[in-house]
């Protein structure tokens, strides 16, 4: 007689055929709780990261790259969107994730509490933080959880408009005036760290990966995606001629890699915990604009309940 | 509700005419006119679309996966539904 299955273990064997977890589907607690964590904090990432670079739309060189530039951070709010929608599949509220994002109960990309000082940053964003973003992004179109799986392959398509316009912002910087360079290489400099720290905590510092590994939420360790990313962004910035500022970078032949030092991680934990250069910033103008725009989203209801109730008028009549 | 919580609506997006109306996703709007207006932003900045569909997500009623045997597994073994059961010689040609 074989041995009845326990719903943790159906769930893992569907897992393991490479099937997809749809809204209604029986999932294991831990698992919907992990996605919601995981979920909301993508998709406040998305929508915080609209503050940086919205910081430079006034102040864009040409009016082809203000142009650029407004559909971009346009894009962030939609990316926003789609996620907050795929974790609203999984019973909870949007509302209640903002409230979350607000009072600090939920957690965004650490990368955004730091400041776009110069044009070249909003280079250094496109090419770095977005090319970061997309390494992680591209595996997550494989996540068992179809609603998110779906939204990642929509935001794939898009994100990639964004790490080559931010390429080509450092590129001709890179190639313009002794200065422009030295402007490129200096938002490489503050830039580089802070984006492979993006990829989370070592493998080995990292308690949660192994269970979303084996429920293929995640299908590469943080370690994986960030080797992919040096491998595939040194060459690019030896292209335009900038430094990556690591001493320990070299090409490993034996590994078919880059070697590359060491991260500094109370720097990622302190600014985690709240301490980065903008925390305090970026969450205070969420909430401001948010409360600026409680009148429109009123008017909003009253006239839809306007029409409602001309339109009752006009079928009783 | 909260008023400041605006329902959700299910969009439905036809690429081009000649295709359905696909399900794409969803948002928040206080009413039919504004949800289409915010799916026409969220759902169609690259021309994915020429028509827009949106509906009241709580008026969707949808089968539960726990019927998934009842309601589909029936027509798996009736393999007489699909044209290859039937051996035709090849001399009929095409069919």
């Amino acid at each position: 007689m074989t041995k009845e299955l326990s719903l943790d273990e159906k769930f893992q064997d569907y897992v393991d055929g490479e099937n997809k977890i749809e809204p209604k589907d029986w999932m294991p607690e831990k698992y919907r709780k992990t996605l919601i964590r995981q979920i909301s904090q993508h998709a406040h990432s998305e929508i915080i990261g609209m503050q940086p670079e919205g910081n430079w739309i006034t102040r864009a060189p040409s009016l082809r790259a203000k142009l650029i530039l407004l559909a971009k951070v346009q894009d962030e709010a939609g990316h926003g969107l789609y996620l907050y929608s795929a974790a609203e599949t999984l019973g909870i509220d949007r509302k209640e994730m903002l409230e979350q994002l607000q009072t600090g109960k939920a957690k965004y990309s650490s990368i955004f509490n730091y400041p776009t000082l110069t044009w070249a940053d909003i280079g250094a964003v496109g090419w770095l933080v977005d090319g970061a973003a997309i390494q992680n992004q591209v595996m997550l179109t494989r996540t068992s959880y179809g609603p998110y799986s779906r939204a990642m392959v929509k935001i794939c398509k898009e994100e990639s408009f964004h790490q080559r316009q931010g390429y080509e912002i450092v590129m001709h910087m890179a190639r313009g005036t002794k200065e422009q360079k030295a402007m490129a290489q200096d938002a490489l400099n503050r830039w580089w760290w802070p984006s492979l720290m993006m990829f989370g905590p070592s493998d080995d510092d990292s308690p949660n990966s192994a269970q979303s590994m084996k429920w293929k939420i995640k299908r590469k360790s943080n370690d994986t995606l960030r080797q992919e990313f040096v491998d595939k962004t040194v060459p690019q910035a030896e292209f335009i001629g900038l430094t990556i500022p690591d001493k320990d970078l070299k090409w490993n032949e034996e590994r078919g890699e880059y070697d590359f030092g060491k991260m500094n991680w109370d720097e990622f934990y302190n600014v985690i915990k709240g301490n980065g250069p903008c925390n305090k910033q970026r969450i205070a103008h969420h909430v401001k604009a948010h409360e600026e725009g409680a009148w429109v989203r009123e008017a909003a209801n009253a006239y839809a309940e306007k029409q409602q109730k001309r339109k009752q008028a006009n079928t009783a009549a | 509700m909260s008023k400041d919580n605006w329902k959700i609506w299910e969009v439905f997006i036809r690429s081009k005419n000649g295709l359905n109306h696909k399900h794409v996703g969803s948002l928040h709007a206080p009413d039919a006119d504004m949800a289409i207006k915010n799916a026409r932003d969220v759902y169609t900045r690259r021309s994915e679309g020429v028509s827009i569909w949106v509906v009241p997500s709580d008026a969707v009623t949808a089968s539960s996966p726990d019927e998934k045997e009842p309601l589909f597994t029936p027509s798996d073994d009736k393999v007489y539904r699909h044209p290859t059961f039937y051996d035709i010689p090849d001399e009929v040609g095409h069919m």
